[in-house]
């Protein structure tokens, strides 16, 4: 009994005569930055500066013993979480991230209190304590993870976009991952299931030049992870991660694409995390130089700064913001010290949702 | 204000350390970032980076110094608007205990006592009097439980390999597709661990996705998104987010198809809390555990075996069929031994029971249905009535269900049991090819014959 072969989609990519790689980059070439209105302008800042104290505190909390087991600073990549993430529409996108997830939790404007009091363990924490530095959500705002596992993110990802090509809602999904991830057998497992099926969904290679220890250049054969898409007739991206505005202008485009129909996108923001790969990596496989000359010529915060003075804004402005962002930071470390831990009762719960 | 630096943590198990050298002095401006100090920990050297600003006013721990605890006070800083000389040690504040807050008056309790009682009672509901019994496969109830959950849920779909043109590799998903259509049937390519992390994204989306894999063998290329995505989710988020997926498909041994394709991954699953394991012998069970599978918020391994889907059984005719996890049936009353058992190895038991009442031996069958959450309580109750009891599993006995009843039966049923617990597994082989050296490797109804015997000391 011959059935008529029903195709998931009425045309696979394979059949698209018109398909052209790069179309996207060529697009982005012409006009490489984000036109922000000043407003904008001072939001980015605010929002890229409460990352990096946020940050810097986290860091000294972990000294001081406050933060246990993993900790994975954002330090350096806050351009590539504030320019994508300004450009979702909240109601409807969902993002999903790695370990390494604090700043793309801040981005959101999600209170730096119970994520810094998830990262001590707390009960005032954002997962109640039970998750810890890496495996934080917000279902409120269509958060996924905060995910342990490298690369795991990707496929579930790809998952979400499912629901939202299911639900036909118009949103799409943000999946970020790293270098290192980019390795993993399952990202390209993804990659072909959402381009086949035209997912929702924008890749987002955070390549920060080191797998942990490793530079990109000792454990991948193609550096150019835009072009990794190539091969399932996903269109890549080049961007450069350090600058807010171009990395708004990348995400402009790209979710346009995707939310037109076109299937997904592979963004690859080139940037670079000053700190170590987490609290306890030493980092004695890059120079101090070379993390110096990124800090004196790179670094993303400087970079919109002197855009802003360029506007007109004052030094004293600019120091205003940042005392501001501080006190916020101070308030967040001091209410994630004092909260008290999880009662023991909280042990047994969760486990399940039901009882059986 | 003066700032306290303390010895950091450099690692998530270091508790003390040496400073080997002060790179900044007294009286030194720093900024964020400066490297401050070098600290050795007992794997490496680190750099120890500034994270205020200001002036290094005292230096309290002098370079050199061994098995400073981890939140020693070893430096002040003076903010931009104090004199540095203003600042002494005397000022100091008392030291924290490491790796505490200040959340001192904590009561701290036994972890057992939090451990919520199970909820009891839950029964399989009453077949009205009258009610028509079909004759049905388990390949046809399996079916017929996805299709009434599809019509009844929007979210619920299906996913897999060959599970929609094909009609499925094992025709479980048989003609899903002509009623739902492509969007709710979908066909995967062969890309497991791929389409494991799409479904369970998916019910992290609000979806009810039913991902089957052609065969369990073959989810071990999944299983960390079984295990690590699915089944920690809702406990890492705090009950945050729910991760409602069903993974099904056939389990254990077939029929002369290798090691590699002949394995029961129940123990595996069922030893992962956050995951609910189901596994089925008949037909009856099978579509009123996976209908309510299917329903439930959390996610279920569903183990089928591909040699009961062509097996008929009766099954009640009624418009919803759904039967409670989490509870062990009886299916043979007896008095003298207990047989408990799962899946596929049930029928060999009932068998066994049926060739022991020949012999005067009333022997009790108890079909497990679920191992995870597993029924204590009727395999302990059987226990307290028969005094006796074997495992019967189709599956390596090493960490076996069979190992996790005889540990059940030793800690809470020890003082009911007349006889030592008895396993009857498969023999501690990966299964042969060869049809005579299978045979010899795989559980049979003599064996567990035998084994029921001797507890009962009757050779």
């Amino acid at each position: 009994m011959a059935k008529p072969p029903k195709n998931k989609t009425p045309q696979s990519p394979a059949e698209n005569p018109e398909f052209a790689l790069h179309s996207l980059q060529k697009e982005f070439e012409k006009s490489k930055r984000y036109d922000a209105s000043s407003e904008q302008l001072r939001q980015f800042y605010e929002q890229m500066l409460l990352i990096r104290r946020f940050e810097e505190r986290a860091g000294q909390l972990y000294g001081l013993g406050l933060i246990g087991g993993f900790c994975h600073l954002y330090i350096g990549q806050e351009a590539v979480a504030i320019g994508l993430q300004s450009a979702l529409d909240g109601d409807k996108d969902s993002v999903i991230t790695g370990y390494r997830d604090h700043g793309h939790m801040l981005a959101y404007g999600i209170d730096p209190k119970v994520i810094m009091a998830e990262l001590t363990g707390r009960e005032a924490g954002i997962s109640k304590g039970k998750g810890g530095s890496m495996h934080m959500f917000s279902t409120e705002h269509k958060f996924y993870g905060g995910h342990g596992i490298v690369g795991a993110q990707v496929a579930l990802g790809g998952g979400l976009a499912l629901a939202h090509q299911y639900n036909e809602d118009g949103g799409l999904c943000l999946a970020y991952f790293g270098d290192g991830a980019a390795n993993q057998g399952q990202v390209y497992e993804t990659f072909n299931m959402a381009s086949l099926w035209k997912l929702p969904i924008v890749f987002v290679v955070e390549n920060n030049q080191y797998a942990m220890g490793t530079a990109v250049g000792r454990s991948s054969a193609e550096t150019e992870f835009y072009r990794r898409g190539t091969a399932f007739r996903i269109p890549g991206m080049k961007v450069n991660g350090m600058d807010v505005l171009e990395v708004r202008q990348a995400a402009e485009i790209a979710f346009k694409h995707v939310r037109e129909g076109r299937g997904p996108v592979l963004m690859e923001c080139e940037t670079y995390r000053y700190r170590g790969h987490s609290m306890s990596d030493p980092a004695k496989y890059r120079t101090r130089e070379e993390v110096q000359d990124m800090k004196d010529h790179k670094d993303p915060i400087e970079g919109l700064k002197k855009i802003l003075i360029e506007q007109g804004n004052s030094e004293d402005e600019l120091k205003a913001i940042d005392k501001d962002i501080r006190k916020v930071v101070s308030e967040a470390a001091d209410f994630a010290e004092n909260s008290p831990e999880p009662e023991a009762s909280e042990l047994y719960t969760d486990v399940l949702v039901e009882e059986y | 204000m003066a700032i306290e630096i303390k010895m950091p943590a450099l690692s998530p198990t270091m508790e003390e350390g040496t400073l080997a050298k002060w790179l900044k002095q007294e009286g030194d401006e720093i900024t964020a970032g400066d490297i401050i100090a070098e600290i050795e920990t007992d794997k490496a050297t680190m750099e120890f980076e500034a994270v205020d600003e200001g002036t290094l006013s005292k230096i309290l721990v002098p370079e050199g110094a061994e098995n400073v605890a981890v939140g020693t006070i070893i430096a002040m800083l003076a903010g931009e608007d104090e004199d540095a000389s203003d600042i002494t040690a005397e000022t100091l504040a008392t030291n924290d205990a490491s790796g505490e807050g200040k959340d001192v008056g904590r009561e701290s309790s036994e972890a057992e006592i939090t451990k919520p009682a199970k909820k009891s009672g839950a029964t399989d509901p009453e077949v009205p009097h009258g009610t028509n019994m079909a004759t049905v496969t388990v390949r046809e109830a399996l079916r017929d439980a996805m299709a009434e959950e599809m019509r009844r849920d929007e979210r619920v779909f299906v996913m897999g390999e060959e599970v929609a043109q094909y009609q499925g590799a094992y025709k479980v998903t048989q003609g899903l597709l002509d009623e739902f259509g492509p969007k709710r049937v979908i066909d995967t390519p062969i890309t497991e661990y791929g389409f494991a992390g799409i479904g369970t994204g998916a019910a992290m989306g609000g979806l009810r996705p039913i991902v089957e894999f052609m065969t369990f063998n073959f989810a071990m290329q999944a299983i960390d998104h079984i295990i690590n995505s699915a089944a920690k989710t809702n406990y890492m988020s705090g009950g945050q987010m729910r991760c409602p997926v069903v993974f099904r498909g056939p389990n254990a041994a077939a029929s002369r198809v290798g090691a590699q394709h002949s394995q029961n991954y129940g123990p595996w699953y069922a030893s992962v809390p956050g995951l609910i394991v189901i596994a089925p012998y008949d037909a009856s069970d099978a579509k009123g555990l996976l209908k309510a599978a299917i329903r439930c918020e959390d996610p279920v391994v569903f183990l089928e075996n591909e040699l009961v889907y062509g097996r008929s059984f009766e099954l009640p005719e009624l418009d919803d069929h759904v039967l409670p996890i989490g509870k062990a049936r009886i299916v043979r009353e007896g008095s003298d031994v207990t047989i408990v058992s799962y899946s596929i190895a049930v029928g060999l038991a009932l068998k066994a029971a049926a060739e022991l009442a020949d012999e005067g031996i009333d022997a009790e069958v108890i079909d497990l249905r679920t191992l995870r959450p597993l029924d204590k309580e009727t395999v302990l109750e059987s226990l307290k009535k028969t005094n006796r009891l074997v495992i019967a599993e189709e599956g390596w006995p090493t960490c076996s269900i069979a190992s996790e009843i005889v540990a059940i039966c030793m800690e809470e049923g020890f003082d009911h049991l007349d006889a030592p617990v008895t396993r009857v597994c498969d023999e501690d082989v990966p299964l042969p090819y060869a049809a005579n050296l299978e045979k010899l490797a795989l559980i049979d109804t003599p064996k567990i014959v035998k084994a029921a015997k001797k507890v009962c000391y009757r050779d």
